[in-house]
């Protein structure tokens, strides 16, 4: 049996997560360097499967691994990946250790605590627990074991969301602490609401396919497989019902507009690192849940739902930048720029042409390493002034010119600027909605000026125009931060003018996903001979 | 004699009991009172193996037996540890254990 | 020859990112650096020129294609580049007074302490412009007009640290990104119409496409070109760019970004020829706006805005031309060039006065200072005589082209066209004879600066000096040299086509009525300012001065109905997501966790209350199951 590489990328953070719980408490230096080892051995193994991963080799999935595990049920350890998970984890083996060593200050306890608790251990540990999970979930390819750990990751992020975040400051030790469980509580009830209806949903298929295949199956493969060769058919209402079940659940943890409520409270309390970890790696198991479960297993219910969701997703789009231009909270303005983003997301997954698709799948990548970067240096700037107030700051660029400068290349990748790696996927997703939806398509446009908009704005305010007071003296960027940022934009830099790695992955598994659902792509008006068009 | 007396005496004897349970506040009297139900139980357990003519019923009046025992024990114990830290028997005053 | 193009572009870029991520280190070179890559990028463009004269006329286009940027499905743009005549034009005007510009501000940026970064800053606009001109596709087109828009966004709010010049950049940027949506629904529109963006396949088969596609991608472009251009709708944050450095004001927003736009249209001319309702709503939108330009230039006393104003009005010229189709689209690129020379030169002198008036704008604090500095006199005057059409020099040769070419559309619209440039053609003599009074004669209006101190005023050095005479030879000699046996119509020619209109009017008329309106213009400027002394705090003024002087209130209407609509619309949703969506949520829980608290009422702890439900229970259960047994 060849070497279980898949397992391997999982289990190894998982022991990461284990190993730095179990650190003693007196050696928190000790307990961080071993959390960043456990990330960047993930990351090796993440491009391992990368190596491995041959994007024209025929079948949906590979590297996969197979075992029986609960045989009553028909549920079975699967794994496998195909173009657009295997990318999915790189971005996630890419991102871990950054927030890592972007939040490597932020678990130290502070001078006056009692340190009974290991609380730097816990939240390195948690961070390495949550990747884990994330990772197993872009592998499964088992429905009930996708749902565990779609579900399960939300037991660390409860945590880190509600134990960690910025220093008090000028709100007060309570206030803050009743805000951050606030946000907790509110992160998890949604989700686990979400979950629950999905449970039925799984439960539902479970009861379909014992029904007409005998054998109840959790499959992915075989289900789709059956229903390809016909022994295996969904009533309308009930593939209906069972999508409706799924997307709801992708649909909260995306977030769309009007489920997105949780992530402006969660992103806005959680340190900046954990924030990241939020929308650039936990929220992506959402988009990616919709291309790689609802589309696959119900087709016929996704091109029914397809009108609704798109209108849903331009909503998205527009609500949420006309509300990051109203936020005065610098992490809810990001929070509410990325549902805008997660809307272009999910209008790509829906428009169902490859341009969408593909750009989605881009985009989802794009999109977590440029709120990364905008992030991370908001989280840099929060830390040195202990405010997340927009009006607080002023003339950081005077200061600080390295920090404004990383923070507007971030804030340029946010708004889709050409030449960074976003505008390719927001155009390939405008163009693929375009050429099905026009009207949707052109709406979808506006967004740019408003995504503009809000990040000026905020660039502005906080950069721009005489030094405030507070600002006088702040520190730029450190050596830590700078590893932590440099590499970040030199990826956007380079996905921007070399995004062909990427979608040579992507392509061959969207239009996978493309054919499972019947769709083709429209056809120009005007025959161009392909000589040409090639050119 | 009609065996259906001994119903009736079960029955007021369980009333009985169920009214002291009700209306006492005094932890030990409610006790009795429970005993008083359990054994009109078993009076009606008797008597019904006695109609029916097998020995379900005094069976199982062994088993209610054996546990009105085990209850006892340990429910003396308790009303014994809450006396002696608030000098008082009454249930009223235990009233803590709620949300 | 082919590998040269990209090298063209690649120069300017290297240097944008060396001096950007050098550091401090390179602060004492920096500017140095920045000038050399400039030039050698003007070298390049010289010897890539040199390459196509030396071909026959229709096979002057050099492609290259570097490598596949995004290919997804059909979806397939390259990184390619085409240098054709009309690139190769705008590579010429952008790197020769692009390095000119450098030059000057070696000198106008001496004191300031990021100087660096400044010339980092124009570096990457010299790469995004040529990109913008070399591309071969209109996604790659869109690549560099947003890095145009980036580095003029960069350049506006230079200085930062004033308020109103962050305000103006970011002002610039927004108006700018409205057209690109333009543009970007018209890469749209044209991959869903002919399945690809490039502009060979695209203008080869633009007119299968049908009149109403075409019209609906003419639109789009137009808008696009408006945003870039500064043109009415979308003009109104030029004005506010005069923030920036002056040396940005004439690299960017006189000579060659703003013309982009004209560029634009010029070059997708095949869409436009099959679409006469979008044509009618370019020379419109022209015609609109140079006269829009023109009047407001009239009020300014800024005399940058003023400059930005004449930009604005000349641009409506080009976009007039470009508008008209084959008999304009060789003169719209023509004055382009002529224009880059004079306005840029003109931009530079005003740099040079403010530089000797303590960075005084106010052109009612200059007057008198043509003893003071010589060259910039000289210079700013042949600028001036240029710009207004003054016989043998350039503006000369391309305006008049231009209202010809407008008489020649025919029918009432010629009439209406041609009217209007005239028209314009009077308010610029107007306008810039009262720029040149007020700034160069009459009495002394100094006034001290914020410090106490009274200017110096005094002739700039030889770095910003050189640059200006260079310009100044342009703004003479380039409209006679291109006329000469028609050159630069023949050298157009092949890429952009070109028709003769039907003028009911003859050339010599026409020459002679902008004669006699250029002869008007200045008699009233010289009436108001010349005879009389200029007051130093301006006079109120009737009611259209006063709206020019506040950009014919499009500001006011922005503000009342965008700003002010679009706050109190993110305000409104911000509470309505707070209350409504999110209250939705609260309000569920809330209610949860109400009826929970009422539950926990009968939790009150005494034993017997429990006894009391325990026995009511039983009773219950044996009532009904009595009640069943019964029925």
């Amino acid at each position: 049996m060849s070497f279980p590489l898949l397992t391997a990328t999982a289990v190894v953070p998982a022991v990461g997560a284990l190993a730095t719980a179990a650190v003693p408490a007196a050696r928190r230096t000790a307990a961080k360097w071993l959390a960043l080892g456990f990330a960047l051995a993930t990351l090796v193994l993440s491009a391992a499967q990368l190596v491995r991963f041959d994007p024209d080799a025929a079948g949906p999935f590979q590297l996969t691994e197979s075992h029986a595990w609960i045989k009553d049920f028909g549920v079975r350890y699967d794994l496998g990946v195909d173009g657009i998970s295997v990318v999915l984890i790189a971005l996630t083996a890419l991102l871990i250790p950054f927030v890592v060593l972007a939040g490597w200050h932020d678990a130290d306890p502070l001078e006056d605590a009692s340190t009974r608790w290991r609380p730097t251990q816990g939240f390195f540990a948690l961070i390495l627990m949550v990747e884990a999970m994330v990772v197993i979930a872009f592998e499964a390819t088992d429905v009930f074991l996708f749902y565990i750990f779609f579900e399960a990751m939300l037991i660390p992020m409860y945590f880190l969301i509600g134990g960690f975040g910025d220093r008090a400051g000028e709100r007060g030790e309570a206030e803050t602490a009743a805000q951050r469980s606030y946000a907790a509580v509110k992160f998890l009830l949604y989700n686990l609401v979400g979950g629950l209806i999905m449970l039925a949903a799984v439960i539902g298929l479970y009861a379909v396919t014992a029904h007409q295949l005998g054998t109840g199956t959790f499959s992915l493969t075989e289900i789709v497989q059956a229903r390809a060769n016909g022994s295996l058919e969904f009533a309308t209402t009930t593939e209906r019902a069972l999508f409706l079940g799924f997307f709801f659940a992708f649909a909260v943890k995306a977030p769309l507009w009007p489920l997105h409520t949780w992530l402006p409270n969660a992103m806005g309390e959680a340190t900046a690192p954990v924030a990241v970890l939020i929308t650039a790696v936990v929220d992506k198991v959402g988009t990616f849940a919709m291309l790689r479960f609802c589309l696959q297993l119900f087709p016929e219910a996704s091109k029914w739902a397809t009108p609704v969701i798109l209108v849903l997703s331009l909503i998205s789009i527009l609500y949420g930048a006309l509300l990051a231009v109203g936020q005065r909270d610098i992490k809810r303005l990001i929070a509410y720029a990325s549902i805008s983003h997660f809307g272009f997301i999910v209008l790509g997954i829906f428009a169902m042409t490859t341009q969408g698709q593909g750009g989605a799948t881009l985009y989802m990548v794009n999109h977590g390493i440029s709120t990364a970067a905008l992030m991370l240096v908001a989280g840099f700037l929060i830390s040195r002034r202990g405010s997340r107030l927009i009006a607080d700051y002023g003339g950081v660029q005077k200061v600080a010119p390295v920090l404004a400068g990383t923070f507007l290349v971030g804030g340029l990748a946010t708004l889709s600027l050409p030449g960074l790696a976003p505008f390719v996927s927001e155009f390939l997703v405008l163009v693929g909605t375009f050429s099905r939806y026009p009207v949707i398509g052109v709406l979808a446009t506006v967004g740019i000026v408003l995504a503009a908009l809000y990040v000026l704005v905020l660039y502005q305010r906080t950069m721009t125009g005489p030094v405030a007071e507070p600002v006088r003296g702040m520190p730029d960027l450190r050596a830590r931060e700078l590893v932590v940022v440099a590499p970040l934009i030199v990826l956007l830099l380079v996905l921007g003018v070399y995004p062909k790695p990427v979608t040579r992955i992507v392509e061959p598994a969207v239009e996978h996903t493309m054919s499972q659902v019947h769709q083709s792509d429209p056809k120009p008006d005007v025959h161009v001979n392909d000589v040409e068009a090639a050119k | 004699m009609n065996p259906v007396n001994y119903l009736y005496l079960a029955a007021l004897l369980f009333t009985i009991g169920a009214a002291g349970v009700l209306i006492r506040r005094n932890a030990i009297v409610i006790f009795m009172c429970v005993e008083l139900m359990l054994n009109a139980c078993n009076l009606a357990f008797v008597t019904f193996s006695r109609l029916h003519g097998n020995l379900d019923g005094q069976i199982i009046a062994f088993f209610t037996m054996v546990v009105a025992a085990a209850e006892v024990v340990i429910g003396l114990a308790i009303i014994v540890t809450i006396f002696r830290s608030r000098h008082s028997a009454s249930v009223d005053d235990a009233s803590l254990l709620k949300l | 020859m082919e590998n040269l193009i990209g090298l063209l572009v690649l120069a300017p870029l290297l240097g944008a990112g060396v001096l950007l991520c050098g550091g401090r280190r390179l602060d004492r070179t920096g500017h140095w650096i920045g000038t050399l890559l400039a030039a050698a990028s003007f070298v390049i463009g010289v010897v890539l020129f040199a390459d196509l004269l030396g071909r026959p006329a229709d096979d002057r286009e050099l492609g290259a294609t570097v490598f596949s940027w995004v290919p997804v499905g059909g979806f397939r743009a390259d990184v390619g580049f085409q240098l054709d005549q009309l690139s190769m034009t705008f590579v010429l005007l952008i790197t020769g007074v692009g390095s000119l510009i450098h030059l000057y501000s070696v000198g106008y940026m001496e004191h300031d302490e990021r100087r660096r970064r400044f010339f980092g800053y124009l570096n990457l606009f010299l790469a995004a412009m040529l990109l913008l001109v070399l591309a071969d596709n209109y996604l790659l087109l869109y690549v560099g007009w947003e890095g145009v828009g980036l580095a003029s966004y960069l350049l506006i709010g230079f200085w930062q640290h004033k308020p109103s010049a962050a305000t103006a950049a970011k002002k610039a940027f927004l108006v700018n990104r409205v057209g690109d949506v333009g543009l970007s629904i018209a890469v749209m529109l044209m991959f869903t119409t002919f399945g690809t963006f490039a502009f060979g396949p695209v203008l080869e088969h633009a007119e299968e496409a049908g009149e109403g596609k075409l019209t609906a991608i003419g639109l789009m472009l137009l808008l696009a070109a408006c945003g870039k251009s500064a043109q009415v709708p979308l003009q109104s944050w030029l004005g506010d760019a005069m923030e920036g450095p002056t040396p940005v004001s004439a690299l960017i927003h006189a000579a060659t970004m703003v013309t982009a736009g004209v560029y634009l249209i010029v070059r997708s001319g095949a869409v436009f020829d099959g679409a006469p309702d979008a044509q009618t709503a370019v020379v419109t939108v022209g015609a609109v706006t140079l006269l829009f330009g023109a009047i407001v230039g009239c009020a300014k006393d800024d005399i940058k805005k003023a400059l930005a104003g004449s930009t604005m009005s000349q641009i409506g010229y080009m976009i007039l031309a470009a508008g008209l189709g084959p008999i304009g689209y060789v003169f719209a690129i023509m004055h382009l060039v002529t224009h880059g020379f004079f306005k840029a030169g003109l931009f530079l002198g005003a740099g040079s006065v403010m530089h000797g008036m303590n960075d005084e704008v106010d052109m009612r604090r200059y007057g008198g200072l043509r003893t003071y500095m010589p060259v910039t006199f000289v210079t700013f005057g042949l600028g001036y005589l240029a710009i207004i059409g003054f016989p043998g020099l350039s503006g000369f040769f391309s305006k008049d082209k231009i209202i010809e070419a407008a008489f020649a559309k025919g029918g009432t619209e010629g009439w209406i066209l041609g009217g209007a440039a005239l028209l314009g053609a009077a308010i610029t003599a107007y306008y810039m004879t009262r720029v040149m009074l007020m700034t160069f004669f009459g009495e002394k209006r100094w006034q001290p600066d914020e410090r106490g101190e009274l200017p110096h005023p005094h002739e700039s050095p030889r770095t910003m000096t050189i640059p200006m005479i260079v310009l100044a030879f342009g703004s003479v000699f380039a409209g006679g040299l291109f006329s000469i046996n028609d050159a630069f119509l023949k050298w157009l020619e092949p890429v952009t086509g070109h028709a003769e209109g039907h003028s009911p009017v003859t050339a010599t008329q026409v020459t002679a009525a902008t004669m006699v309106v250029l002869v008007v213009g200045f008699a009233l400027a010289w009436a108001q300012y010349g005879r009389r002394p200029v007051p130093v705090t301006a006079p109120p003024g009737g009611l259209l001065v006063r709206a020019a002087r506040r950009d014919l209130l499009q500001d006011d209407f922005n503000h009342v109905v965008l700003v002010r609509g679009g706050e109190h619309l993110t305000r409104s949703l911000v509470y309505v997501d707070h209350t409504l969506v999110d209250g939705v949520v609260n309000g569920t829980a809330a209610s949860v966790g109400g009826l929970s608290g009422r539950m926990r009422r009968l939790q009150n702890g005494f034993a017997r209350s429990y006894a009391v439900s325990m026995f009511g229970g039983a009773a219950v259960l044996i009532a009904a199951t009595l009640l069943m047994r019964a029925v």
